[in-house]
């Protein structure tokens, strides 16, 4: 004990310990969740884009809204979320030397709460109880036992966030004077913004569970839409900063050089931190209610984001150059070439950040008040998201599996599971520009989203989307093909791929580095800035929305 | 930092101050700004209240035409709407149940129509044709068969 204390007060770079076994099992069990859902939910992918192309039809007692709201939830809320859990932990893991004994129960009880509300909120959608989308907007109401599967969720989240921040504060303490490890730092950086973003919707569910218990008999339904969206978008970019954790700290290291400034990188993650809750009013930029001024400062809140995004770009080029240059890159783009394109630890999360070019700039579209108009609730957001979550985010998420699965599972990432990591990683490619880019056009030329079919008794301009949807379908095809060679992949390298070790790639910082600062550190105070932040984009319009409320409205069930 | 560095984060935040002064430009000096009507209703007693007691077209004179709208489940009330050629027509527009959306492609009409609230919109129809008019936020079970047509002649 006293060696591995000895170990841990060294410099933080000499701590090559790796993942505690202990907690590996705990990684690995998320990550065994994580891939199972995406099974299930690439499944129910493939059936909608079918189900859409007029390719497919649903048995008798199955609807494409149920299949809708199931491919949601298990995607964005479960896969995405067990994935980060399983990754962050892992990382916490090897930068602490080891979760405190007490952390590690906190974070088996967040698993077994997390399953046990999603199994609730699936069954639900399963009897065709909760036919309410990702979004569950009242006054559509779905069985209460949905909404109270919804809470466990939430608490299994929370259980996890509190272990964290148990174990950050402990780290401190007993490092007094150092900064943590910059891979905590990022997990600080989630978990603080997961906390504060789930309680948006946490409000929202304590307003509508007795709402569909008919204690009370209506609800303000613009207040519950902008609560979800104080959460809605949050949790997309909590994904974001999962993925950059890797973007700026494993993808130097994977190819031969070393990270960005960490003053740098710290700042970026406290901004993503404070500026992102209010982002998600851009959801609302059609809806009535709220003033053009309101609007229009939201437009600003949301494209504030783009600030610490570009200095990303920035800095993640700089990286990639100055490494490519020094394996000998010649010219303007001769380092470019000499980045490992043949090495899927790279090649993934390097099309995901291509990916997020195009993404970022569909963004700014979707925030802007005008262009929204053009764009809100056709194919395009389908179309944007696909591409922000389903390749920037899920594409880092793969090719963070070929490095950690089996560094946790003690084994080997072989040449031959590289290669198929290839494969997996262009056949994803393919798949998302095919669908992700038929659905931009198709968007903007009027598609909706989340319509079961939309011939609409033959109209002309109707007719003109079908073979874009068509082109979805190819797209949704390959992706699940895509899913398939994945969770093999995964499920390979945790039980059968060759006994041996992986390494963890972790960058260093560039030599001669100034010492970074002590008051990025001030987590109580980005608490309360992020809070402020908060406070101003909220306090007005919610405050209007329901001093000026109008009538309530009861419950509806239309499915 | 660099030099280099710097001038990026000046780009990046002059960036988005430009976009700011574009947007906000068009939103109250060319009073292009999204739909965003105040008033409010009962939406339990939409039927009752002025103006959706009676939904219809309204002829203002001068090619100006009002269309007094309800939306439910899977309906527009009214459908099947006429209009001349370069007509403004205004969408006075509520929800009797739950939240919707209307939309017509190959316009800038889409806004959301949710229950408690007046949505208005405004759009000049300068070429003639048949326009589809769609709801497009899940509505139910029938949300694709929510639709119906304005035809301009």
């Amino acid at each position: 004990m006293e060696q591995v204390q000895n170990i841990m007060k060294k410099p933080k770079s000499l701590i090559s310990l790796g993942v505690n076994t202990q907690d590996a099992r705990i990684s690995l069990t998320y990550f065994t969740t994580s891939f199972a859902t995406l099974l299930i939910g690439g499944i129910l992918g493939l059936i909608q884009g079918l189900e859409r192309a007029g390719l497919y039809q649903l048995p008798q007692g199955f609807n494409y809204y149920q299949v809708l709201s199931a491919h949601g939830l298990l995607l964005l809320v479960v896969f995405t979320a067990t994935f980060t859990i399983g990754y962050q932990l892992a990382n916490l893991s090897y930068a602490f030397g080891g979760l405190l004994p007490g952390v590690r129960k906190m974070v088996w009880t967040g698993i077994f709460l997390k399953l046990a509300g999603v199994i609730l909120t699936v069954t639900m959608i399963a009897l065709n109880e909760a036919s309410v989308l990702y979004t569950f907007y009242p006054p559509l109401a779905a069985h209460p036992l949905f909404y109270v599967g919804l809470v466990i969720l939430v608490l299994g989240i929370w259980s996890v966030c509190l272990a964290v921040f148990i174990n950050y504060r402990h780290w401190r303490k007993e490092h007094p004077g150092q900064t943590t490890p910059i891979l905590s730092f990022f997990a600080m950086g989630v978990f603080i913004l997961w906390f504060f973003a789930s309680l948006g919707v946490t409000i929202e569910v304590f307003m509508i569970i007795p709402w569909v218990l008919g204690i009370t008999e209506t609800i303000n339904v613009m207040v519950t839409r902008t609560l979800f969206w104080w959460f809605g978008h949050t949790l997309v970019n909590i994904w974001y900063i999962v993925a950059i954790s890797a973007w700026y700290i494993i993808v130097p290291k994977i190819i031969g050089g070393r990270h960005f400034n960490e003053k740098l990188i710290r700042l970026v993650v406290i901004l993503l931190v404070i500026l992102n809750i209010p982002g998600g009013f851009h959801h609302q930029i059609v809806d009535p209610g709220i003033s053009l001024t309101i609007k229009f400062l939201h437009v600003f809140m949301s494209l504030s984001i783009a600030v610490p995004s570009l200095m990303t770009a920035f800095a993640m080029f700089y990286v990639m150059e100055k490494a490519g240059r020094k394996k000998g890159g010649q010219g303007l783009f001769g380092w470019f070439r000499k980045l490992p394109w043949g090495d899927v630890r790279f090649l993934a999360p390097m099309i995901a950040m291509i990916a997020f070019i195009p993404g970022g700039a569909g963004g700014i579209v979707n925030t802007s008040n005008q262009m929204n108009q053009v764009i809100h609730n056709t194919m395009w957001v389908v179309g944007h998201f696909h591409l922000t979550v389903g390749v920037s985010v899920v594409l880092t998420f793969f090719g963070i599996c070929y490095w950690l699965i089996p560094h946790l599972s003690k084994r080997q990432l072989t040449q031959r599971m590289n290669k198929i990591g290839i494969i997996q990683t262009w056949i994803w490619t393919a798949g998302m520009a095919i669908m992700a880019g038929s659905m931009h056009i198709a968007g903007l030329i009027g598609d909706p989203r989340r319509t079961s079919d939309t011939t609409y008794g033959g109209s002309d301009i109707a007719l003109s989307w079908l073979s874009y949807e068509y082109i979805f379908a190819i797209g949704a095809a390959l992706l699940f093909a895509g899913v398939i060679i994945q969770v093999f992949a995964v499920f390979h390298m945790m039980f059968f791929a060759p006994k041996g070790h992986t390494e963890y790639p972790v960058a260093l910082p560039e030599e001669d580095q100034p010492a970074v600062p002590m008051w990025t550190e001030r987590w109580g105070l980005w608490s309360i800035l992020l809070i402020a932040v908060v406070a101003m984009a909220y306090v007005i319009p919610i405050v209007d929305m329901i001093v000026n409320a109008p009538p309530g409205s009861p419950p509806f069930r239309t499915w | 930092m660099g030099k280099v560095e710097e001038i990026w984060m000046i780009a990046s935040v002059s960036f988005l101050i430009i976009f700011m002064v574009i947007v906000g430009y068009q939103t109250f000096a060319l009073s292009m700004g999204p739909p965003s009507n105040k008033e409010i209703i009962d939406p339990q007693k939409v039927d009752q209240t002025e103006p959706f007691k009676d939904p219809g077209l309204v002829d203002l004179g001068n090619n100006k035409f009002e269309v007094v709208m309800t939306l439910e489940t899977f309906n527009f009330n009214p459908g099947d709407i006429e209009v001349p050629v370069g007509s403004e027509v205004e969408f006075i527009m509520t929800s009797k149940d739950v939240s919707h959306g209307i939309q017509i492609p190959g316009t800038n009409v889409n806004a959301m129509v949710l229950p408690g609230h007046i949505q208005k919109i405004s759009q000049t129809f300068n070429e003639s044709g048949e326009y589809l008019i769609l709801c497009n936020e899940y509505c139910g079970i029938g949300h694709q068969a929510m639709y119906t047509t304005i035809t301009v002649k």
